[in-house]
């Protein structure tokens, strides 16, 4: 082995650990958004196709704010804004509710696509035998627009993996938070965030292969939107 | 009468960083669509060395954050030439890009109608003259709807070349919230007039979309 693969073996072995350190806060903070999207973005999501018109128009606009400003600038209003309102957050907090409120922006226009592409004839059969407007979403038309919102969700979790790298720049620990410590401390940037990048792959990867996994297996053969 | 005052002066600082914005997307976009182009054709026509070189660029590029490549392609490009934050940035950016372009081109290299090359090929054209100029024209109308989302994308990311310090929106707003103490109004500012240029890029994409949609 010659000198310089030796000195990358030797950095790696001593920056992993904090690496693989970060990587948990990395996989932690994307955990909790999506999940806190989730809680977001369904109802918004059904909100705005079946809500009262209000409250169509309310989602609507929070979807476009969300959805045409920067991830970073969302970030930076909410921890260094908001104390300005009288509400301080810390740094996971503030990273949990803005990753969250974004993915629950988009979580919300996945669902809404969904819910539009299950049939009509689905909700008429549904009101036809009785049921209110509320039983039919409820048991009929959102269990159908669930399993196909399925592959925009997938999407969104790798997306969501990728976007948590921006915290750092409210110093969260994360891995890129990690990264830039071990980048100043070692005088070695280029070797680390390469290293960073080989992790991201990793975790991308793994991601995305459990995701298609669990695709397939929840997959119903014939199901509306799918070529029979 | 004194807020708004204070808000006109915190806006003017910081639209000027408005054309470094609109600088750094163009610049990303143009690499990114040369490369994305490039790379699409290598993926869809090319041998297979050339496939799997445009595919491995393809992939590993797309499965780290945009922020990384930012970082390391930023301290590569300064490590070879001395070039400004402004360029290196963007260009980190565009090759960023480039990757996700590259998927839109082969998804619309794909769509084309595979009579067009063999019909090209019938009349003589080489493989390189048809596609040129047979089956690049109508790839590029096809990829339009999927490149539009793309671009709006990048005007957004580029807000991440702040972290090499060039003086874009963020930058700026950053930069006067240090001095006003009012990060609030700053970054609401900022949020705002990014909300304005994705809702007008949007405008002009949707335009340019209706004005060369193909007629089948």
């Amino acid at each position: 082995m010659d000198e310089k693969m030796e000195r990358v073996v030797e950095l790696f072995g001593a920056v992993a650990p904090l690496l693989w350190q970060g990587t948990g806060v990395t996989l932690q903070i994307a955990a909790l958004s999506l999940l806190l999207g989730m809680a977001i973005g369904l109802p918004a999501g059904i909100a705005r196709v079946y809500g009262p018109r209000w409250l169509q128009q309310a989602t609507g606009t929070y979807v476009v704010l969300v959805q045409g400003t920067p991830l970073l600038i969302q970030l930076f209003l909410v921890y260094y804004g908001l104390p300005d309102l009288g509400l301080t957050l810390g740094r996971l907090e503030a990273a949990f509710l803005t990753l969250g409120l974004n993915s629950g922006a988009y979580q919300a226009e996945y669902l809404r696509g969904a819910l539009q592409a299950v049939p009509v004839g689905q909700m008429t059969a549904a009101r036809a035998l009785g049921m209110s407007q509320g039983q039919a979403v409820r048991s009929i038309v959102l269990p159908q627009a669930l399993r196909l919102v399925l592959p925009a969700w997938s999407n969104e979790v790798v997306a969501m993996l990728k976007y948590t790298a921006v915290v750092f720049l409210i110093a969260v620990p994360d891995l890129m938070g990690q990264a830039k410590i071990l980048a100043s401390r070692y005088f070695a940037p280029i070797p680390i965030y390469l290293i960073v990048a080989v992790f991201y792959i990793v975790l991308v990867g793994i991601t995305y292969g459990v995701l298609r996994q669990l695709e397939r297996r929840l997959r119903v053969p014939g199901l509306t939107g799918e070529p029979t | 009468m004194e807020f708004v005052q204070k808000l006109v002066t915190t806006f003017n600082f910081i639209v000027q960083g408005l054309w470094v914005t609109l600088g750094v997307t163009a610049v990303a976009l143009a690499v990114g669509l040369l490369l994305g182009i490039s790379m699409a054709v290598l993926r869809v026509y090319g041998n297979p060395f050339w496939r799997t070189v445009a595919a491995l660029y393809s992939v590993l590029v797309r499965a780290v954050p945009v922020i990384v490549i930012v970082f390391v392609l930023f301290f590569v490009i300064a490590g070879f030439v001395n070039l400004s934050p402004f360029l290196a940035g963007s260009l980190a950016l565009g090759v960023a890009s480039g990757a996700y372009q590259s998927e839109i081109f082969r998804g619309a290299f794909q769509a084309v109608l595979p009579g067009q090359m063999v019909a090209a090929r019938a009349i003589g054209m080489s493989r390189r003259q048809a596609i040129q100029s047979i089956l690049l024209p109508q790839a590029l109308r096809l990829a339009l709807p999927g490149w539009g989302n793309e671009a709006t994308l990048v005007l957004k990311d580029s807000t991440l070349v702040f972290v090499v310090g060039v003086p874009e929106i963020l930058r700026r707003a950053q930069q006067v919230s240090a001095r006003t103490l009012e990060p609030f109004v700053a970054f609401g500012i900022a949020l705002l007039l990014y909300l304005a240029l994705t809702l007008w890029m949007t405008q002009l994409l949707q335009w340019v979309e209706r004005r060369y949609r193909l007629q089948i």
